[in-house]
């Protein structure tokens, strides 16, 4: 029984996990179709695409491992979560489409409307999929129905002012990232612009991030002890603080040339520590407020058949996707793309 | 009761669903078969160092990516599924379905994706080796993909190694036992050869349509059509076979489907007839206007002359699949195998005769057969999946116990838009695959460095397009 308990704690943290690797790693090719309408130029976005051209596929799988992970090691929370948010992850599966199929249809277009046509499909499959995305975490954080064994609210809880808030935080975050991963990609003129893409982006991200984190724990009782109560807070005040530090270490890198793959790095540290407060947030409830991850957590034998390949495959799938990274390192070059 | 356009929402979830993954399973077919062929193309240009290989790979990969984002963005929809559409389901079955489910991801997709960026851009980059590494780690991940969801599928229809728990859930008692069911070593076998059958059947058709325009490179398309239909001589023999193996199987744990396939409304004893067509006529319980051979169908099912067999008139109406499409699209199956086997055939024959590059019936025919081996197999899923209704797990649960409690105007709204987009988004990417299609392998330059660069540059299209319209003089 004490393994168990242990077993469905791991299997939390290696969703919380996968999913911030879904979340930093197509965050930022998501972000690229965001930033697209700042780049009309057929040659700008040829450069854009193809610097996520070759691992866009490995970044959206770990969106699949989300869902796959969630629905193996809790399947109760995801019966639940999945009917609460139909629409928005109906809305999201059809924007990843768009943005998917866009890859490969917008260098098989020959029309220079049909071009437009993908170039279309993906801004609005991106922006769309990153603003659902924020929308399911902020329904998921304000809390959801639950009656008996399934979802026991109406088919518009999740629209509200504080979801759509999210939401939009998602979209700006994504184009952080995506701003920050082509400044380490793209090199003169167009750097300038991203750079400049950044700062922006990094404002209205960190004014959202403030938004939510202060709106968060009025949203429920149970979230303003934990962040307010005493003497909680002296524990979890750290993560404020650390956000902090990372914005104005953010703000100097974006500021300054040179160092190309630090304002990524700090863009990350963020996103990771916005995703602790989460936890800080929910633990122990994989659905607020009232489904704990151990009323969730499949049967034992499930989980440890699992884990045993998890804890050996998680390994090997980042060396090889760290691998696939290396390949194609460095610059683009303008004149030789992949496409 | 809640109704969209006349239909409940356990319904509509139901067309949903076999909608979503009819289309879905087109791709992933089509690049299982693909990914081999490919890997195998580059593996002969590495050995002989035959450029014409390296002409087809680099030709059939923009097909390949093609499918393979298709594949990939149809998929993540049936990964969320099971969740908003079959929420009791999901909840009941997860911790068997789950972890199943979460090893293909594991072992299977992120492998394909971690690879297939090396693949299609990274010949220059890693070199020869790693890049032939890279095309069998794609192939093994399509194999592997296929693996895990048919080992999921066939527990659901030949549950075993569970215990019911008290919360209604399947408790996995033995994973050895589950992962290897009673019908997924035949669904296994079946399903990858028809994947192999049916990619065959393209790449034959795009060569034959080549030989009947005589078009430019001809040494490549002649290639291409020998190798494909080699596989179609060899495959579509042993695909005969293992569809057999798995109907006696399918007799063994789901006779109700043999029933509605073989259109056996009333039980047989002393020789069982073979039902070759009719129209089933669930209401009255019988096939009519039926043609049958007696005796043949327990020669076939492995009863014997004499042999004897129950009729669906022994399971209750409540437990009998809906007769009529299972029926027909069984025949439907086995009729396109028929028809393969013919050309496949054919084929062997014209190789012998020494007409294989100049039979230009034999190429009509191939370029007519070309999709037959995706129908067979959209075909073939909807004999066995609606042969197991009225139930999700076979036995344990019904379907109508499954879905996700969400109103029918939801359901109805999210089918419609599955419906336009994917014949748009997926209609565009279908007919940018035929374009290429359409065109020939073309030989590289003769200046052009013996490694190839990046196969595809931005703006490589229009390029392509003045190679292609001067090269049609030489015709």
């Amino acid at each position: 029984m004490d393994i168990s308990f242990d077993l469905t704690i791991a299997w939390a943290l290696l969703l919380a996990f996968a999913v911030y690797v879904y979340v930093a790693l197509d965050g930022f090719d998501l972000g690229i179709g965001i930033l697209y309408p700042f780049f009309p130029e057929k040659r700008d976005r040829d450069l854009l695409m193809n610097s996520v051209a070759p691992v866009w596929d490995g970044n959206e799988t770990w969106l699949v491992l989300g869902g796959g992970g969630l629905f193996a090691a809790f399947p109760l929370a995801y019966a639940i979560i999945m009917p609460a948010v139909y629409p928005l992850i109906i809305a999201m599966l059809l924007a990843l489409i768009f943005r998917g199929v866009a890859f490969e249809f917008r260098f098989r277009a020959e029309h220079r409307w049909a071009q437009k046509l993908w170039d279309g499909a993906f801004i609005g499959g991106s922006v769309l999929a990153a603003f659902v995305q924020g929308v399911i975490l902020g329904a998921l954080l304000q809390g959801i129905e639950v009656d008996g064994r399934a979802y026991g609210g109406g088919w518009w809880d999740w629209l509200t002012p504080f979801t759509q808030v999210c939401g939009l935080a998602v979209v700006c975050g994504y184009a952080l990232l995506g701003a920050c991963w082509l400044n380490i990609k793209v090199e003169g003129a167009i750097q300038a612009r991203v750079r400049r893409l950044a700062r922006i982006a990094a404002l209205l991200t960190v004014g959202f991030i403030v938004a939510v984190s202060l709106w968060t724990p009025f949203l429920d009782p149970a979230y303003f002890e934990r962040w307010l109560g005493w003497p909680d807070i002296l524990k979890v005040a750290a993560v404020p603080i650390v956000v902090a530090v990372l914005i104005l270490a953010l703000g100097r890198a974006l500021l300054r040339e040179g160092r190309d793959w630090l304002p990524l790095g700090l863009a990350l540290a963020l996103f990771l520590l916005c995703f602790i407060g989460l936890g800080v947030s929910m633990w122990p409830y994989v659905i607020p407020p009232s489904v704990t991850i151990w009323d969730a957590a499949s049967p034992f034998k499930s989980q440890l058949f699992m884990f045993v390949g998890a804890v050996v495959l998680v390994p090997i799938i980042l060396a090889y996707t760290g691998y696939a990274y290396w390949v194609f390192r460095g610059k683009l070059d303008p004149e030789q793309g992949y496409h | 009761m809640d109704t969209f356009l006349g239909l409940d929402a356990l319904m509509l979830a139901r067309i949903q669903f076999g909608f979503t993954i009819a289309f879905h399973f087109i791709f992933p077919a089509f690049t299982i078969g693909l990914a081999s062929y490919l890997a195998v193309l580059n593996g002969i240009y590495l050995w002989t160092k035959d450029s014409r290989y390296l002409d087809l790979f680099s030709y059939w990969v923009k097909i390949f990516a093609i499918t393979f984002a298709m594949g990939v963005v149809s998929g993540i929809v049936m990964s969320y599924q099971f969740g908003t559409n079959w929420s009791v389901f999901s909840d009941r079955a997860g911790p068997i379905i789950g972890p199943l489910m979460a090893y293909e991801v594991l072992t299977a997709f992120f492998l394909e994706a971690g690879f297939l960026g090396i693949m299609l851009f990274g010949r220059d980059r890693v070199g020869p080796a790693l890049h032939m590494t890279a095309c069998l780690m794609v192939a093994a991940g399509t194999a592997i993909s296929a693996t895990w969801i048919l080992s999921v599928n066939s527990w659901m229809h030949t549950p075993v190694g569970f215990a019911m728990g008290d919360n209604g859930q399947f408790l996995p008692q033995d994973w050895w036992a589950i992962v290897f069911n009673p019908s997924f070593p035949y669904r296994l076998a079946h399903t990858l050869i028809a994947a192999y059958l049916a990619t065959a059947f393209i790449v034959g058709g795009v060569g034959a349509w080549h030989l009947l325009r005589r078009r430019a490179d001809a040494h490549g398309v002649r290639k291409m059509y020998s190798m494909a239909m080699w596989m179609a001589l060899l495959v579509a023999p042993l695909q005969i076979v293992a569809g057999h193996e798995q109907g006696l199987n399918t007799l063994e744990y789901q006779p109700p489907k043999i029933m509605a396939m073989e259109g056996h409304f009333e039980s047989h004893e002393n020789g069982i007839p073979l039902v070759l067509l009719g129209l089933p006529n669930q209401e009255e319980g019988r096939v009519d206007y039926k043609i049958e051979i007696p005796r043949v169908g327990g020669l076939i099912l492995g009863q014997g002359w004499n042999g004897s067999m129950a009729g669906l008139d022994t399971v209750p109406d409540a437990l009998e699949p809906p007769v009529a499409v299972v029926f027909w699209s069984f025949r439907v199956m086995v009729g396109l195998g028929l028809l393969m086997l013919a050309v496949g055939l054919w084929s062997g024959w014209a190789r012998w005769r020494g007409t294989l590059y100049t039979d230009r019936w034999l190429h009509r025919a191939s370029v007519l057969m070309a999709p037959a081996g995706l129908v067979a197999i959209i075909a073939g899923w909807i004999t066995t999946e609606v042969g197991r209704q009225p139930f999700t797990v076979y036995g344990e649960m019904m379907t109508a116990d499954s879905a996700s409690p969400i109103a029918a105007s939801a359901v109805g709204a999210s089918l419609m838009a599955f419906i336009v987009i994917y014949f748009a988004v997926f209609g565009a990417g279908i007919l940018y695959i035929l374009r290429l299609m359409w065109y020939p392998p073309h030989r590289r330059e003769p200046d052009a460095k013996s490694e190839p660069g990046p196969i595809r540059t931005a703006g490589s299209t229009p390029a392509q397009q003045v190679e292609e319209s001067t090269s049609q003089p030489a015709e």
